[in-house]
């Protein structure tokens, strides 16, 4: 087996990776500010199921959510899950919503009440007061932990492979699988490869974003 | 013809009244200061009167037609108070500016959402700038139309949200304790622009705890003490020849 053969493999691998963790950020980013709106509402029922969604899905491993996505439809209502990969981006994105929509949360928690009362007394609406003065700042604030969470999020990919994602990690056990273990050392290049260029984007944003302070 | 009568407005927090009837009256150009001790609800009645706050009773009348009445305050929609709430403008303690945007934006942000300028419209655009330039001109802060708030003095951040509060020409603008965030030398710039708003004719409503300001500005002065207008007069009244023992005791602590 030569390492060109296993690269290509390995890459191919990482390119579901790549999907995965793509196609959550794009969901769940939004779908948590969503999540953070529920449980910030003065309307009491939607809060307390915002509430209950996060505790769920916080409290519970992301490996179990990954079988229960994917077994759950067809148990219980006789519709099996048609995509393995479906599955999994589902699993993903409610888990990720969740623990982006307390960062959210706490983002927005934390911005001074008077920024609120600057706008309402200028007139606006509060869509307006949101979007055009509170959202930037929310950003600004919420940049370090999201970096975790998004980090996080390139590694957990790989839990992708208990419903049998082919991704990076499974391709190199089966190589292992086979008596030849290096690939399995050799997919860390990938995610430091990886989560290294992320950690230069996110220090990118950060200077971008330090033309102003508070 | 008054430009504001306040009458009858009562605010409580839970089981606390804080504000208990009060009613005033002010004439196009005047100058209203709220005197009081901390606790004697004179920032409620400010915030109540730009709608931060909701009394459970009361009447605003501007220019003698019923603007609000707060006893009916469920019917009112979020946008008609929006409306309601152009009438008057908000300076606050902490000035509150936005940190994102620069001194212009800070004062143009709301003209363009209310005139509906997106960035085609090339000659609003240009005509806000303008307007915007001439407001930051006369608080003395033109060249740092580009600065952001943290780059500036508590001062000249002050003179910003004076300027950003005028820029939706408010018929009457109010000030919650507007120098009381300032280090010492600081408040003499504010305090000039407010005397050349005074100069120029500006309605205002001015909560401070600067006596000495406050006897110079002031057309028409009230001192409050729990929740109640004590006492009510211009400032040589109050100043020199002062009713209440509560105003008397105000002002001797102040003095003393």
């Amino acid at each position: 087996m030569s390492f060109m053969q296993v690269t290509e493999s390995l890459t191919a691998g990482f390119l579901e990776n790549c999907k995965l963790f793509t196609l959550t950020l794009l969901m769940a980013l939004p779908l948590g500010l969503l999540v953070a709106a529920g449980s910030m509402t003065r309307f009491r029922p939607i809060r307390w199921l915002s509430r209950m969604f996060v505790w769920v899905i916080r409290s519970t491993p992301l490996m179990l959510q990954l079988f229960v996505v994917l077994y759950a439809p067809g148990l219980l209502f006789g519709t099996p899950m048609k995509s393995r990969m479906t599955a999994a981006l589902l699993a993903f994105v409610i888990n990720y919503a969740a623990y982006f929509s307390e960062i959210y949360r706490g983002g927005i928690e934390g911005i001074p009440q008077g920024q609120y009362e600057a706008g309402q007394v200028l007139g606006l609406t509060r869509m307006q007061i949101f979007w055009k003065i509170i959202f930037m700042q929310v950003i600004k604030r919420i940049l370090p932990p999201m970096s975790n969470e998004v980090l996080t999020l390139v590694k957990d990919t790989s839990l992708a492979r208990v419903i049998a994602i082919s991704e990076l990690l499974m391709s190199a056990e089966r190589f292992a699988g086979k008596g030849l273990i290096w690939p399995l050392f050799f997919t860390g290049i990938y995610f430091l490869l990886f989560c290294g260029g992320l950690t230069l984007l996110f220090s990118y944003i950060e200077k971008k974003l330090d033309y102003y302070k508070g | 013809m008054s430009i504001l009568e306040v009458k009858n407005i009562n605010k409580t927090f839970g089981k606390t009244e804080v504000l208990k009837g009060i009613d005033f009256t002010i004439q196009k150009g005047e100058v209203l200061v709220i005197l009081g001790s901390s606790g004697s609800g004179k920032t409620t009645l400010l915030r109540s009167l730009n709608f931060l706050e909701t009394p459970e009773q009361g009447q605003i009348y501007l220019n003698d037609s019923l603007l609000a009445d707060f006893a009916d305050s469920a019917k009112m929609s979020d946008e008609q108070i929006r409306e309601k709430r152009l009438h008057f403008g908000l300076v606050f303690q902490s000035f509150h500016l936005f940190p994102q945007y620069s001194v212009l934006e800070n004062l143009t942000l709301a003209m363009k959402i209310h005139r509906d300028a997106k960035r085609k419209n090339k000659d609003i655009l240009a005509q806000i700038d303008a307007e915007a330039m001439m407001l930051l001109d006369r608080v003395g802060l033109a060249e740092k139309r580009d600065a952001y708030p943290f780059q500036l003095s508590g001062g000249q951040q002050q003179r910003v949200a004076i300027a950003r509060a005028l820029a939706l020409k408010p018929d009457i603008l109010c000030f919650d304790e507007p120098t009381s965030a300032l280090d010492p030398e600081l408040t003499g710039e504010v305090l000039k622009v407010i005397r050349e708003l005074k100069d120029s004719e500006t309605t205002m409503i001015i909560v401070t705890h600067e006596m000495h300001f406050a006897r110079h500005v002031a057309d028409k002065i009230l001192f409050m003490a729990d929740g109640v207008v004590e006492e009510e007069g211009t400032a040589e009244q109050i100043f020199e020849s002062p009713q209440s023992e509560k105003l008397k005791n105000f002002l001797s602590k102040i003095y003393d």
